[in-house]
C-alpha cells in the first residue's frame, strides 16, 4: 500500500512550471527512485513535499494526512525525514548536537525544566544523548562526535545527515543524491546502508540518484521525471529499456541512431 | 599584504608610513598628552610614550615578518628602517608646529605636546634622539619577528603584563592590601604615587616572572595535568568546588577592599554583564541581530519608576499617577513587562532575517525612547524631565549596615550569577540546541521539526527579560529615569561587548563587559577616546579575532573525559556489523 501519494502536484516559477501535474504513489518499505536529467524538478517535488514550497495544485498525502499548506516541521512531525543535494548540516556544532536538534520532534522537555534542570529532564537528555552516541555508531562516525560538523571530511558529512534524518524516526526518508561526490567503494557502502535502513528498520526510502548503477541496483521502482513531468514509471529493468527515457537522457534522435 | 613580494625598501616605506600616520593621527588627537600624565614605570616611561613605542614596534614587527624571506640582517634593517620613517613623522610634526601655531585646527597640538615628543630636548639633539628612539623600538620589533615563537610569546606577555600592571596599579595595591603580608610586596614594586606606576625594580620583576612563566609554560602545563589525574576524579570535584567556593568568597569581600568608587564601577559593569548575557541569548545563541536590545533595558526602567515613584501628585511634580509599591514588589513587574515587549517585538519579526531584522529592531528601540519623551505618556513617566524618587531595595536590617553601593553591588552580583546560571542552563538543553540550530541554518532547523515561531520568541522574551531586570534595578540604583538613557549607543555598547567577548560564549561576554566597561572607568584619561578605542578595539577584534576575547569551548559529550583515551578516532565503516540500529 502506498505511504506517499501525490495527485496533479504542480509547481511554477513565474513562467517555469518546474513540476507539472505530477503523480506518484510510494509504497510501504519501497526504495523508490526519482531520475532525471538536470533541472527536471526532482528536488522541486523534495521541497513540495516537505514543506520548503507550497504547490499551487494538487494534493500529497501521507498516510492519508494532507501535506500541502503544512509547515515543514509538521510534516517532519507526521515522520518525514529529509538530506540535502548539497549538504546542509549545522556547521557551527559538534557532530552529536547536530543529531541531538534531529531528535528535537521526540523531547518534550521545555524552558522551565531546561533551567531547572528536573529529574524528568535529566532522564529525557541522557536518553537523548544516548540515542545521539547510538546513531554516531549506526552510521560509522563513533569518536567524531565532538568535532564540529564543519570539520568533518566530506564522506562524514554525508553521513551525519543521515544520522541526522533518522533522528527524527522517519517512516519516509527523502535523500537527494547520497552518493553524489563519492568514490566507488564510499558508493557501495552508501547503497548497502541505504538497503539496510529499509530491511533492518522498515523506512521507506525515496531516492534522487544520478549514479545509474545505484539506481538500478537498489531500486524496487523507478520514476522518471523530465521537463516536470512523469515520462515514465516502473521496475529498473523496464526504465533501462524505455525509449522515452533513453531520448530525455541523451537527447532527441538518439533512440533512432540506437536502434 | 600584497602576494608579490615587494623590496626591502619599499616594505619599510610603505608600514612605516603607516605607523608614522597613526603616530601623528594619535597625537593630533591629544591621546599621547593626555595618556603622558600616568606612568607605566615611575620616571621611566609614561602611557603616551609606550603607546608609540607600541605602534613603532608593531609595524617594525610586520615590516620584518612581511621580509620574512630576506637575511636576518636585512629584516632587521628593514624594522629599523621602518621604526626611524615612523619617528621622522613626528619629527616633522615638531618642527612644523614649532613654526606654525596648529592650535586653530588641532586644540592639542600644543607646546607640552612637543616637549615630551622631543623627550625634554630641543633642537638637532632632541631629532637625533628621536630618530633614534624610533630606529630602536622598530629594530626590537624585527628583532621579535626573528625570534622563535616560545622567547617572543615570553617577551610580549612579559612586557603586557608590565603595562597592565603599571596601568592598574591602584587596583593591584587595593588588591593585596587585604593581607597584610601582600601589602610590604606591594609598596616594593608600586611606586604609590599619583598614576606614577611601578618601581623599576618592580617592573623587572613583573617582566621576568611573567616571562620566565610563559616561556615554561608548556612543561607547567603538563605538570598541572598530571598533577590533575593523580587526583582521584571525587576528590577533584571537591577541589573544583573549593575554587569556586573561594572566588565566591573574594567577590563577597570585594566591596570592602574596592571603596566607594570602585564599588560603584563594579556596579555599572555588572549591570551591562547582565544585559550582555541577555543580548547574548538572542544573537550569540539564537542568530537574531537585534539592535534595538536597549528598549527593554527602558522598558524595565521605567516600569520600575512608575511603579515605585514617591513624587506623585500635583505638588510633588508632574507624575500624575503612581501606586508606589516597594522596589521588591516592582521588580518582577518590571521583568514581567519587558518579557511581554520581548513577545510583542518578535511577533512583527518572525519572518525577518539578518540585516532586515536588525534594521526592524534598531527602530523599535527608538519607538520606545521617543514614546518616553512623548507629552501624550508626560503625566505619567515624566517625559524629558524622567522620574525621580524611586524604590530602594529594602532589606530591613541589612540595609543600616550596607553603604548603598554595597547593597547593589550584592544585589547586582546575586542577579548576575542568576543570569550567568539561567544562560548556561539553557544552552546546554534542548532549548539552546535549537537556537543554535536556528542560528545554523533556519529552513533545515524547521526541517528537523524544529518550531521557529516558538524558537524565536523565546529567545526574545529570555533576552528581553534580563534586560528589563538589568533595567529596574539600574533606575533604583540611580534614583531616577530619563529618557536619554536609553539612546541607540547602549544598544551598540551591549552589542560591542558580545562581540568582543566572544558571541556566544557566556564567560566571554562577562569579561567584554569587565574589560569595555571597567577598563575605561580605571583609566579616566581614556574617557575622551573612550568611542575611538572602542571603534579601534572592534576593527583589531574583527580583523584578527572574530572569535572574540574568550571563544566558547565546546563541550565533549561523546566521550567522557574518563574514557578520553579509550577508542580510537578512527572511522568505522559504513555498514557495523551486529543490529546496532533499530529506530
Amino acid at each position: 500500500m502506498a505511504i506517499l501519494t501525490s495527485r496533479k502536484v504542480v509547481k511554477r516559477f513565474g513562467g517555469l512550471v518546474a513540476v507539472s501535474d505530477f503523480d506518484l504513489d510510494v509504497q510501504e518499505r519501497s526504495i523508490h527512485s526519482v531520475i532525471g536529467p538536470n533541472g527536471a524538478g526532482k528536488t522541486t517535488f523534495f521541497n513540495c513535499v516537505t514543506g520548503f514550497y507550497r504547490p499551487e495544485g494538487g494534493q500529497i498525502t501521507l498516510d492519508g494526512h494532507f501535506l500541502v499548506g503544512l509547515r515543514p516541521d509538521r510534516i517532519t512531525r507526521l515522520g518525514i525525514s529529509r538530506t540535502y543535494q548539497n549538504i546542509r548540516l549545522f556547521n557551527n556544532m559538534s557532530a552529536l548536537e547536530n543529531i541531538l536538534a534531529g531528535e528535537d520532534p521526540h523531547l518534550r522537555s521545555g524552558l522551565f525544566g531546561a533551567i531547572l534542570r528536573t529529574p524528568g529532564v535529566r532522564k529525557e537528555e541522557t536518553a537523548a544523548l544516548d540515542e545521539a552516541r547510538r546513531l554516531l555508531r549506526f552510521v560509522g562516525l563513533a569518536g567524531q562526535g565532538d568535532l564540529l560538523a564543519r570539520n568533518l571530511p566530506y564522506g562524514s558529512q554525508r553521513r551525519l545527515e543521515l544520522a541526522r534524518a533518522l533522528a527524527g524516526k522517519p517512516r519516509l526518508l527523502l535523500l537527494d543524491e547520497p552518493t553524489a561526490g563519492m568514490n566507488t567503494q564510499e558508493t557501495a557502502e552508501m547503497t548497502a546502508f541505504i538497503r539496510r535502513l529499509r530491511d533492518e528498520l522498515g523506512i521507506t526510502i525515496l531516492l534522487i540518484e544520478h549514479d545509474m548503477r545505484v539506481v538500478m541496483g537498489i531500486s524496487e521502482t523507478v520514476t522518471v521525471l523530465d521537463y516536470g513531468e512523469k515520462i515514465a514509471e516502473g521496475p529498473p529493468s523496464e526504465i533501462q529499456k524505455n525509449p522515452r527515457v533513453i531520448e530525455a537522457y541523451l537527447g532527441r534522435g538518439s533512440t533512432d541512431r540506437m536502434n | 599584504m600584497p602576494a608579490k613580494r615587494s623590496s626591502p625598501l619599499l616594505t619599510a616605506l610603505r608600514l612605516g608610513s603607516i605607523g608614522g600616520g597613526v603616530a601623528l593621527l594619535l597625537s593630533l588627537m591629544g591621546m599621547v598628552e593626555a595618556l603622558s600624565e600616568r606612568d607605566i614605570i615611575a620616571g621611566v616611561i609614561s602611557t603616551g610614550i609606550a603607546l608609540i613605542v607600541a605602534i613603532f614596534m608593531v609595524f617594525g614587527f610586520s615590516a620584518a615578518r612581511a621580509q620574512s624571506d630576506s637575511s636576518p640582517v636585512t629584516r632587521i634593517a628593514v624594522g629599523t628602517l621602518t621604526g626611524a620613517i615612523g619617528e621622522s613623522f613626528l619629527i616633522g610634526l615638531v618642527i612644523f608646529g614649532q613654526n606654525v601655531d596648529l592650535r586653530p585646527v588641532f586644540p592639542s597640538a600644543s607646546p607640552e605636546l612637543y616637549t615630551l615628543l622631543q623627550f625634554g630636548r630641543t633642537g638637532t639633539q632632541a631629532y637625533v634622539t628621536m630618530l633614534v628612539f624610533g630606529a630602536v623600538v622598530g629594530a626590537f620589533g624585527a628583532g621579535l619577528a626573528l625570534m622563535p615563537a616560545r622567547y617572543r610569546r615570553a617577551i610580549v606577555v612579559g612586557l603586557t603584563a608590565v603595562t597592565l600592571s603599571g596601568l592598574l596599579e591602584d587596583l593591584i595595591h587595593i588588591t593585596l592590601a587585604t593581607a597584610p603580608g601582600l601589602l610590604v610586596l606591594a609598596d616594593r614594586i608600586l611606586a604609590r604615587g599619583v598614576e606614577s606606576g611601578l618601581k623599576p625594580i618592580g617592573a623587572v620583576v613583573v617582566f621576568v616572572l611573567f616571562a620566565i612563566v610563559t616561556f615554561f609554560w608548556g612543561p607547567i602545563r603538563t605538570g598541572i595535568d598530571a598533577g590533575r589525574k593523580a587526583v582521584p576524579p571525587s576528590q577533584r570535584h571537591r577541589a573544583g568546588l573549593l575554587i569556586y567556593g573561594l572566588l565566591i568568597v573574594i567577590l563577597l569581600l570585594l566591596p570592602k577592599a574596592f571603596g566607594p568608587y570602585l564599588t560603584e564601577v563594579s556596579n555599572s559593569v555588572m549591570i551591562f554583564a547582565v544585559m550582555a548575557v541577555g543580548l547574548n541569548i538572542v544573537v550569540g545563541f539564537a542568530g537574531l541581530l537585534d539592535l534595538g536590545y536597549v528598549a527593554f533595558f527602558a522598558i524595565g526602567a521605567y516600569t520600575m519608576g512608575v511603579l515605585t515613584t514617591t513624587a506623585v501628585g500635583a505638588q510633588r511634580g508632574q507624575i500624575v499617577w503612581g501606586p508606589q509599591l516597594t522596589f521588591w514588589e516592582a521588580l518582577p513587574i518590571a521583568v514581567l513587562f519587558s518579557i511581554t515587549a520581548g513577545i510583542l517585538l518578535g511577533i512583527p519579526v518572525l519572518r525577518m532575517r539578518g540585516d532586515y531584522l536588525a534594521i526592524v529592531t534598531l527602530g523599535f528601540g527608538e519607538i520606545v525612547r521617543i514614546m518616553a519623551l512623548s507629552d501624550a505618556l508626560k503625566p505619567f513617566i515624566g517625559g524629558s524631565q524622567g522620574m525621580v524618587e524611586i524604590g530602594v531595595p529594602s532589606l530591613g536590617q541589612v540595609n543600616a549596615r550596607l553603604s548603598s553601593q554595597e547593597l547593589y553591588y550584592y544585589l547586582m552580583l546575586a542577579v548576575l550569577f542568576l543570569v550567568i546560571f539561567i544562560a548556561l542552563r539553557l544552552r546546554d538543553s534542548r532549548q539552546g540546541r535549537r537556537w543554535m540550530a536556528m542560528r545554523e541554518d533556519e529552513d533545515v532547523a524547521q526541517a528537523v521539526g524544529i518550531r521557529l515561531v516558538s524558537t524565536k520568541l523565546l529567545a526574545f522574551a529570555s533576552g528581553a527579560a534580563m534586560a528589563g531586570l538589568a533595567g529596574a534595578i539600574f533606575a533604583s540604583k540611580v534614583g531616577s529615569v530619563y529618557p536619554h538613557s536609553f539612546n541607540l549607543l547602549v544598544s551598540i555598547n551591549v552589542l560591542a561587548v558580545v562581540i568582543v567577548g566572544g558571541m556566544g560564549s557566556v564567560p566571554g561576554v562577562v569579561a567584554g563587559a569587565l574589560v569595555l566597561f571597567g577598563l575605561p572607568e580605571l583609566l579616566r584619561e581614556f574617557s575622551e577616546f573612550r568611542y575611538f578605542v572602542f571603534g579601534a578595539v572592534l576593527v583589531a577584534m574583527m580583523l584578527y579575532r572574530p572569535e572574540g576575547l574568550w571563544p566558547e569551548a565546546k563541550r565533549r559529550q561523546e566521550l567522557h573525559e574518563a574514557d578520553e583515551s579509550g577508542p580510537d578516532p578512527q572511522p568505522e565503516v559504513l555498514v557495523t556489523s551486529g543490529g546496532a540500529g533499530s529506530a
